[in-house]
């Protein structure tokens, strides 16, 4: 009886010890949920979802307060892929919060620019290239398309433009279905 | 000499009778060169003259735009007219950066460097002057040559490609016939470039004249190490994995490169051209060129500049265009239908097919997949083409890249059994612009991100140097130390009053 009850409280010892130390060896830094949720995020960082930028966006739909439709730059892609992640449903986009559009680039008319620097303050990935009463100029390569520099522009000479086609991003499009086919 | 059977492949209608019975000519000069930037895999060169420079025929225009480029030369003298955007061949029919070159119909050439014995040169030099004349692999992937060359591993076998397996297209049996020698010097240039054990041609048995050729030329050579093989004709023979099944029994790893089993594989062409850089210094100016099909009144080979328009080369081999349904460029399993007639002939441009109206019966409607089977019998890759097919279609693109959708090299064979007449090739391309378009975003989004993540860094040291240069400007503890140093000075300067005078006063 004795014996027992020695044995069960020393295993209990053992295994909690154990459990301690792997709680500090092995802690996971940050939350790894969020990090693939972020992962998935076409990282526009445009707002558009209500959070500020795509990481605060991830945390939210992590924590469950956020629904998984509220990206319009991802679009149905992403949709399915946090679906796909997260084990649920794909949703539709949520409407008000905007809607899926090709993909497009920021452009500034240089010729009006007057070198207020305020598009340079808006823009989330440091993609506008410029200084105090210097034209301003979009580095087309870098943008993410987030329009979020088009509201602050004091005269209005900023337009978002879709992204040019070319030979190295055509894509080959998707066979038209079979006739006898059950859709 | 032993052959291997690769899986699958289609036995097809040769239609090579057409294009051979002409003995090969010159195309006549074009008006106008158009020399696409990109005419390889990898960066675009880069140009190198202006809108309005004199350029002699070999002169380079544009520069090689990294380590996988190759460089663009003037095919023919004259004056550049145009730096731009111009249709080029492509399934997009979309335009890409070309270089114009208005002739002057003189075709003066750059005077070329004489050359020594090529055994006397190290494989590093053949090797430069093979990436300096702009050598791409010839057969179709338009891979630059150099990079071939230099394998870093040793090289058991050295396979040149003659098999040539699509129908309709039979410019590297004329060159075979018309050039023996050039190829045979260019395949011995090669194996000293790679330092091969052994070599073999591989040349389909439907080409008895070009193998008899090739032989008649190795036996004046006397090179030793070298055999001549015949291989089955048998569809898709001539595709690189496939041959070397053939040739070595030895099958490449899936995702891999020949070099990885000590093979290194070339086309017939494309040692023919490295024959002409390295004994001539001559750049790869010109191409043999099947124009062929049956809109096409003298179906003839013909020697093309690179960036003659694909239209003058129908018109000279009378092209009813009344009748003509297409044009393709490359043969009728893996060729590309021209959007466009003015596009030039690029250096990867085997063939130009042009279909009349009535060769081709009215698409057959295309029908649900009946799981016959067909396809994956006839997969040269041993594939399973209606998996692909369904996670294709239903846009499953992991799914389809378990089954290995990257090694399907697109010949047809699947598409051309399929009872159903299912695009399935199509499909696959789609699939896999589709993936690489989707890797595309994820890299650019992991840019965005990281630019993101350093803004957000710069903000808020910059806000925190801000908050510590107000804090030091905030009066009390300031103060103090102000007070306290001016007082040291002060203290400082009645002490050297009160001490002994400076010397020199």
């Amino acid at each position: 009886m004795l014996s027992a009850a020695l044995a069960l409280t020393l295993l209990a010892l053992v295994f909690g010890l154990l459990l301690g130390y792997s709680s500090i060896r092995f802690k996971v830094e940050g939350d790894p949920v969020a990090d693939k949720i972020d992962a998935l995020l076409p990282q526009t960082q445009c707002g558009q979802c209500g959070y500020p930028g795509c990481r605060p966006y991830a945390e939210a739909i992590a924590a469950g307060e956020a629904d998984i439709n509220r990206c319009p730059p991802g679009g149905e892609q992403v949709i399915h892929a946090l679906a796909d992640l997260l084990g649920r449903e794909p949703v539709p986009l949520d409407p008000e919060r905007g809607e899926e559009k090709p993909p497009m680039v920021a452009f500034i008319d240089e010729s009006d620019c007057i070198g207020c620097t305020l598009c340079i303050k808006a823009c989330p990935v440091d993609a506008i290239l410029g200084a105090p009463k210097q034209m301003h100029t979009v580095i087309a390569e870098e943008c993410t398309g987030c329009e979020l520099c088009v509201e602050p522009c004091p005269v209005d000479v900023i337009s978002m433009i879709p992204v040019k086609e070319d030979i190295d991003h055509w894509k080959w499009p998707l066979p038209e279905q079979e006739n006898g086919e059950l859709s | 000499m032993k052959r291997w059977p690769f899986h699958g492949g289609v036995k097809l209608p040769g239609h090579k009778e057409e294009s051979t019975t002409r003995p090969v000519e010159p195309a006549p000069l074009p008006k106008r060169l158009i020399l696409p930037l990109s005419q390889h895999i990898g960066a675009p060169a880069e140009p190198v003259v202006a809108v309005g420079d004199k350029v002699l025929k070999g002169e380079v225009i544009a520069k090689a735009g990294g380590f996988v480029s190759a460089p663009v030369h003037a095919s023919s003298s004259g004056t550049v007219t145009a730096i731009g955007e111009h249709p080029v061949p492509h399934p997009s029919g979309l335009s890409a950066p070309c270089i114009t070159i208005e002739t002057d119909g003189k075709d003066r050439c750059l005077k070329h460097k004489q050359q020594t014995d090529f055994r006397q040169l190290d494989p590093a030099t053949i090797r430069e002057q093979i990436r300096e004349a702009g050598i791409v692999g010839l057969g179709g992937a338009g891979f630059p040559a150099f990079i071939k060359l230099n394998p870093g591993k040793p090289v058991n076998t050295l396979i040149l490609n003659g098999a040539e397996c699509e129908p309709y297209i039979t410019c590297d049996d004329m060159l075979m016939r018309e050039r023996a020698g050039e190829v045979l010097r260019g395949l011995l240039i090669i194996q000293h470039a790679v330092q091969a054990q052994r070599c073999i041609i591989a040349i389909e048995d439907n080409k008895p004249q070009a193998a008899h050729a090739m032989q008649h030329a190795l036996q004046r050579l006397a090179a030793d190490p070298i055999d001549i093989v015949t291989v089955p004709a048998c569809y898709p023979a001539g595709g690189e994995k496939q041959l070397i099944k053939i040739v070595t029994g030895q099958e490449v790893p899936s995702g891999g490169l020949p070099i990885q089993i000590g093979v290194v594989c070339h086309n017939v062409a494309t040692a023919a051209a490295v024959c002409r850089a390295v004994e001539h210094g001559e750049p790869l100016l010109s191409r043999y060129v099947t124009v062929t099909g049956s809109a096409v009144a003298e179906p003839r080979n013909l020697d093309v500049l690179i960036g003659t328009p694909v239209l003058e080369l129908l018109n000279h081999c009378g092209t009813d265009f009344n009748n003509l349904e297409e044009v393709i460029m490359g043969g009728p399993m893996m060729g590309i239908a021209l959007a466009d007639h003015g596009v030039p002939l690029v250096k990867t441009g085997n063939c130009l097919l042009a279909v009349s109206r009535g060769e081709i019966e009215q698409r057959p409607s295309v029908m649900p997949c009946i799981r016959c089977g067909n396809c994956a019998d006839a997969c040269p890759v041993s594939l399973l083409p209606q998996q692909l097919y369904w996670h294709a279609r239903s846009k499953d693109f992991d799914k389809i890249q378990e089954y290995d959708l990257f090694d399907c090299i697109e010949c047809g064979c699947c598409a051309y059994v399929c009872p159903s007449n299912i695009p399935l090739v199509h499909y696959y391309r789609f699939a896999k612009s589709e993936i690489r378009s989707l890797q595309e975003q994820k890299r650019r989004a992991d840019i965005a991100r990281e630019r993101h993540e350093h803004r957000e860094r710069r903000l808020a040291r910059e806000k925190a140097e801000r908050a510590a240069r107000h804090a030091r400007k905030k009066p009390g503890t300031d103060d103090k130390a102000k007070k306290a140093a001016i007082q040291a000075a002060l203290e400082r300067a009645r002490a050297s009053k009160q001490g002994a005078p400076p010397d020199d006063v």
